[in-house]
């Protein structure tokens, strides 16, 4: 099983397509929409966590691109500044994916972007601003 | 008065400092130093232990000397990147106190606030070297005759800028949970309801004031690390409870002593100091401070050597008894226990976030420790030791 979680953009000429429909008929896909937006003008943008076979979702993604949309992982959108990140752990409060996480022996913050679910806590929760997640 | 089969004075240790003879070691390092060989062979064999902490510690701030216009101002209002500074000392001094609010922040009108920028971020600002818009307004007088002035400014063209933080290094410190329905936000963190989170904010075992409970050693003029540079503490801080409830170890269980720090702010670094946005709370300051533990004799050494697993913190409720004045301790838990990640409570086991920064505490001690290896920072003795309690 290979789950990974994306970040969808799209422009108003999709927006009135069935594609999550595609991705589980056509691609055998389970989805877990994680965030959905549109904005007044109808471009927009969903977070889904995909899982099935590596092949379906190489193949979904071929397919998603074709249809003139832009798919890039999660994981690209979040960034954690090290200069400002102090490691005090106060991002370990809120952080409901475990994307953050202290290492016990070394007590440095981990961030593991893998993990993360864009739900944005730690943009704000972060006491130096440390956190950065691009979801325009 | 007590005998101690080790006695060393400073003078002995600063002697040994200088040749670079000193035997230095963390407040990590020493507890396995003193379980392997005992209390007066490990008094004997080290000079030194260094100490460290990293966490926003309200109650911070600077002074600042703006130095004379043309015309003159004597200025009794002052901002600094529209952060209001108290101008009320002199013509040109200012204080830029660590919690103060940019002017125009919507603060808590949409809650939580974020309280993106204030004086914690004015003095980061500072001493990284960045500019900042300072504006002063005045009445006019005869010999000052401006009554506005505004001008950029960069820390270099401050004619002197010291840190004075009046309590800083706190002694201990709650372990905070909120038992209410709703998320809280507080100086304490975000707590989530339920109790389905803690926070607490000591490096524990490595925090100065825990490795000197009784301060035997700290007082007036101890040389300390203050935000990269070489401060003192000026005294005891505000809040200084010497009288707090102790274990049997003499460590305080609950908020005991404090410290007032001082410091060139020329000449610290903003890798450590560093403005703080509490969410929903306020702005703060990140101050990191590392204190020398000079052993003097067998007792210090033993006190020095404390661990994680001997220090307590007291849970509070932030949801409704805190706020209400009334708190109530809900238990005590281990500082081991809280750095594990998760404590017991009530028969419940809740994960446990801290908000000092316990890496950045162990890089503070081991620059301490290295100063001092190379000769570079000597022991300053007290003056006067700060208000203690009688220990047995």
């Amino acid at each position: 099983m290979y789950s990974k979680k994306i970040i969808i953009r799209y422009g108003a000429d999709v927006v009135d397509k069935p594609v999550v429909y595609s991705l589980v008929k056509d691609f055998d896909l389970a989805f877990n929409i994680m965030r959905a937006r549109i904005s007044p003008r109808r471009e927009g943008l969903m977070v889904l966590d995909l899982s099935g076979t590596k092949k379906n979702f190489d193949r979904a993604i071929r397919y998603l691109r074709g249809l003139g949309l832009s798919v890039e992982p999660l994981s690209k959108s979040v960034t954690r500044n090290v200069d400002r990140c102090v490691h005090c752990g106060a991002c370990v409060a809120f952080c409901t994916s475990g994307a953050l996480y202290l290492d016990k022996n070394t007590m440095e913050v981990i961030f593991d972007p893998e993990k993360c679910s864009g739900c944005e806590l730690c943009v704000k929760g972060c006491p130096t601003r440390a956190m950065t997640i691009d979801l325009l | 008065m007590k005998t101690y089969t080790v006695n060393k004075t400073y003078g002995e240790i600063n002697e040994k400092i200088k040749k670079g003879k000193a035997v230095v070691v963390t407040a990590e390092e020493i507890i396995g130093i003193v379980q392997k060989k005992g209390d007066v062979a490990a008094a004997r064999e080290v000079d030194v232990v260094t100490t460290g902490t990293f966490s926003p510690m309200c109650s911070s701030g600077a002074f600042l000397n703006f130095g004379h216009t043309s015309p003159r101002i004597r200025a009794s209002k002052v901002w600094l990147n529209d952060v209001p500074a108290y101008g009320g000392i002199a013509a040109v001094d200012c204080y830029i106190g660590a919690t103060e609010v940019v002017e125009g922040d919507p603060l808590n009108s949409i809650h939580p606030g974020e309280f993106n920028y204030g004086g914690g971020h004015v003095l980061e600002d500072l001493v990284a070297g960045r500019p900042v818009r300072l504006r002063l307004e005045s009445y006019g007088t005869d010999c000052y005759p401006a009554r506005r002035h505004e001008k950029n400014i960069t820390i270099h063209d401050l004619r002197d800028a010291f840190l004075f933080n009046p309590r800083n290094a706190y002694q201990n410190y709650n372990c905070a949970v909120n038992m209410s329905d709703r998320t809280i936000y507080t100086y304490m963190g975000v707590l989530r309801p339920d109790m389905a989170n803690a926070t607490y904010s000591t490096s524990g075992q490595l925090s100065p004031l825990f490795n000197d409970p009784y301060f035997r050693t700290i007082g007036i003029g101890t040389r300390i690390f203050l935000c990269g540079a070489q401060g003192f503490v000026a005294g005891p801080g505000t809040q200084h409870n010497p009288d707090a409830m102790r274990g049997e170890n003499g460590v305080p269980k609950e908020g005991a002593g404090t410290l007032a720090t001082t410091g060139n702010l020329k000449e610290m670094d903003p890798r450590w100091l560093m403005g703080a946005s509490m969410l929903g709370y306020g702005v703060s300051l990140y101050v990191g401070i590392g204190v020398p533990i000079p052993i003097l004799n067998e007792e210090m050494v033993r006190y020095a050597s404390v661990t994680d697993e001997d220090i307590y913190a007291q849970v509070y409720d932030y949801g409704v008894d805190y706020p209400s004045g009334s708190a109530q301790s809900l238990g005590e838990v281990s500082y081991k226990e809280l750095r594990s990640g998760r404590i017991k409570l009530h028969g419940r086991v809740i994960p446990t976030a801290p908000l000092s920064s316990y890496y950045k505490a162990r890089e503070i001690a081991a620059i301490l420790k290295d100063w001092i290896d190379k000769g570079e920072f000597l022991l300053g003795e007290p003056q006067q030791l700060l208000p203690s309690c009688g220990a047995s």
